[in-house]
């Protein structure tokens, strides 16, 4: 059968939503044998569960059988490690007898700790897929916009202003969501401002970050070369990323948060899969591609602000866990790059963590370790493999 | 039908393209030529609402580009521009579901399972539709493109020079396959193409554009004219009877 172009009319408003190629037009096959051969009627389509392993044409977030199987099978080696050195962690060399009092002690303290390692994992993790989908770049990370930066020059020039003391004032639950709202605001205004109007361009916005985080990291070695020795020293030690030292009573705020972000993220994720097409493509797909990117950079924002006021700057994670996820997933979708990354990010941390801690009794260089030891790994991975 | 009303972008205040007032009607494919800077593109990609018009108005079948939600126009029109960069890998038909996330949302139902299978083949990519993109030559990466927005079943296809860095053949075979999606599927292309002797074998309609305005407007017999290319091109054109129409000769 064969409609002719022009009566289509009234057949378009009657299949406009789920509108096809033959569907709409009654598909002439005198010029295209191949286009309608073999395909089943509608009615009689099912998705299967593994359309990948029956054969069928379907696409999917796997490319083929084989695609499927290895994610499936990190992602098992990854929750066996990730449980593994949860346990590790937890009952590795507890000094007092079981079931005592002094033993449920200190295991609530390693349990605040894994905790702690789990949120700033997830947090790390989840925005540095979002932003780098959202900037279109795989190479930087939420860093580079002046985050950490950020962090430091506060927790800095309220030392610098009002002494010792000020560290005291740094702790608590208010300073905390103080701290996460400048973050935020910073956030904000410098998106929906570069975002906005004739500078609409991803790379100005990463430049103004880079100058931004330059500027403030500068102010920050100034002030620092300013204090006194013992200032400086519990500056440091506030500065240090440091799990074992990290603010438990943080966490009754950071983990909701960062949970409802993730959610939010996981929602989005179909949206995030459109973003990572770039911005033509994404607009000629429907999206509103300068809201979504606002949204996403504040909800990278929110969840980098968490991250940093519970341990401290701690970039190198995020691009770690991000990129072993894109190695390992190898697939464009975030529903299943974001539960990688998460495991990864855990794993590495926990790893670190109790080998440090419990093995060796340095608790201090969590964040040292995983830079040394991630950027090795990473690099023979990517040596080996030869492509981002 | 796709309306412009005194449409104008101004990029400097010496350099601006139209006002350009053009009815463009449904079906067949019109082909924008001109010579660099003439303001194809950038009137492609305003009809497309990819970059916002200064003033004037487009309407592309009754709806308006700017006021009408972008979802509800990826509904009915679909553009494809030269550049294409992903920072995923993905597959021929990864990339070509993705025409159907305007009616999916991102979660496909057999019914675009059926029309994805159904734009890949018309592209002839069958056998490679679980190719990576970075496995593909440039001409079939082209034509992976093509089958994405075709997916997106759209009763408007806008393409933004779809013959760059194509040889021959692929030049060819890429035009005869927009020449049957405007035939059997009866979708409206509007195409910018560089060779003028392409725009006026396979189109219906050539709109020529020079400094920003609208040149000349009318079917390839009446474009494809000494005086008219001439004038269009800044170039000494002489048309002469080919085998299988009339062919610009200019060099």
């Amino acid at each position: 059968m064969t409609i002719q172009p022009h009566a289509r009319t009234a057949h378009r408003s009657a299949s406009a939503d789920t509108g096809g190629i033959a569907g709409r037009t009654g598909m002439s096959t005198a010029g295209s044998g191949q286009v309608t051969a073999g395909v089943p009627p509608l009615a009689r389509r099912r998705r299967t569960l593994l359309p990948l392993l029956s054969g069928r044409r379907q696409s999917g977030p796997f490319s083929d059988a084989r695609h499927l199987r290895t994610y499936a099978l990190v992602m098992t080696v990854l929750v066996v490690l990730a449980i593994g050195f949860t346990v590790a962690i937890m009952t590795w060399n507890n000094p007092m007898p079981f079931g005592s009092e002094g033993y449920w002690t200190i295991a609530g303290m390693r349990r605040d700790s894994l905790l702690t390692i789990g949120v700033v994992a997830l947090c790390h993790a989840m925005a540095t897929i979002a932003f780098q989908t959202a900037v279109g770049n795989r190479i930087i990370t939420p860093g580079i916009m002046g985050f950490g930066s950020l962090y430091t020059a506060i927790q800095t020039a309220l030392v610098y202003l009002f002494g010792v003391p000020a560290a005291a004032m740094l702790v608590g639950v208010t300073p905390f969501l103080l701290q996460t709202v400048a973050m935020l605001l910073l956030a904000t205004m410098l998106y929906t401002w570069l975002l906005s109007g004739r500078f609409s361009n991803v790379h100005i916005m990463l430049l103004v970050g880079v100058v931004i985080g330059g500027t403030l990291g500068s102010l920050s070695n100034f002030m620092q070369r300013m204090l006194t020795p013992s200032e400086f020293d519990v500056l440091t030690a506030r500065l240090f990323g440091n799990i074992s030292n990290a603010r438990a009573d943080y966490l009754p705020y950071a983990i909701p948060i960062a949970l409802a972000v993730t959610v939010v993220l996981w929602l989005w994720a179909p949206k995030l899969n459109v973003l990572s097409l770039g911005k033509t493509a994404a607009l000629n797909l429907g999206l509103n591609h300068k809201r979504a990117l606002i949204v996403v950079l504040m909800l990278v924002s929110i969840l980098i602000a968490m991250a940093t006021a519970l341990v401290g700057p701690m970039m190198f994670l995020g691009f770690l866990s991000a990129m072993l996820a894109y190695q390992f997933a190898d697939t464009y979708s975030h529903r299943l790059l974001f539960p990688m990354g998460f495991l990864f990010g855990y794993t590495i941390l926990a790893a670190a963590y109790f080998t440090l801690r419990h093995v060796w009794n340095a608790g201090g260089a969590v964040t040292i370790v995983v830079e040394l030891v991630g950027g090795i790994v990473f690099l023979v991975f990517l040596l080996r493999k030869g492509r981002l | 039908m796709i309306e412009l009303t005194g449409v104008r972008k101004d990029y400097a205040s010496d350099v601006r393209i139209g006002p350009v007032t053009v009815q463009i009607p449904q079906g067949g494919i019109t082909a924008l030529v001109g010579p660099n800077g003439a303001g194809k593109s950038t009137i492609l990609t305003m009809i497309g609402r990819l970059l916002d018009i200064d003033h004037g108005s487009i309407q592309v079948a009754g709806h308006d580009v700017v006021n009408t939600p972008s979802k509800a126009i990826a509904r009915i029109l679909s553009i494809l521009r030269q550049e294409n960069h992903f920072v995923t890998r993905l597959t021929v038909r990864q990339l070509v579901g993705f025409g159907r996330f305007p009616y999916s949302r991102g979660r496909l139902t057999a019914e675009d399972e059926h029309y994805i299978s159904e734009a890949i083949d018309f592209l002839n990519l069958t056998e490679l539709e679980n190719r990576y993109l970075d496995q593909l030559s440039g001409g079939q990466r082209q034509r992976a493109y093509v089958a994405m927005v075709l997916a997106q079943n759209t009763d408007y296809v806008l393409l933004d020079e779809p013959l760059n860095n194509l040889d021959m053949q692929h030049a060819v075979q890429m035009m005869s396959q927009l020449r049957n999606a405007a035939d059997e599927l009866g979708r409206t292309v509007v195409i910018v193409l560089h060779d003028i002797n392409f725009a006026a074998h396979y189109s219906d309609r050539i709109l020529a554009m020079k400094d920003g305005t609208i040149a000349e407007y009318g079917t390839p017999e009446e474009i494809m004219r000494d005086e008219v290319l001439t004038r269009v091109f800044n170039t000494a054109v002489q048309v002469i009877q080919g085998p299988k129409g009339p062919l610009a000769v200019y060099y």
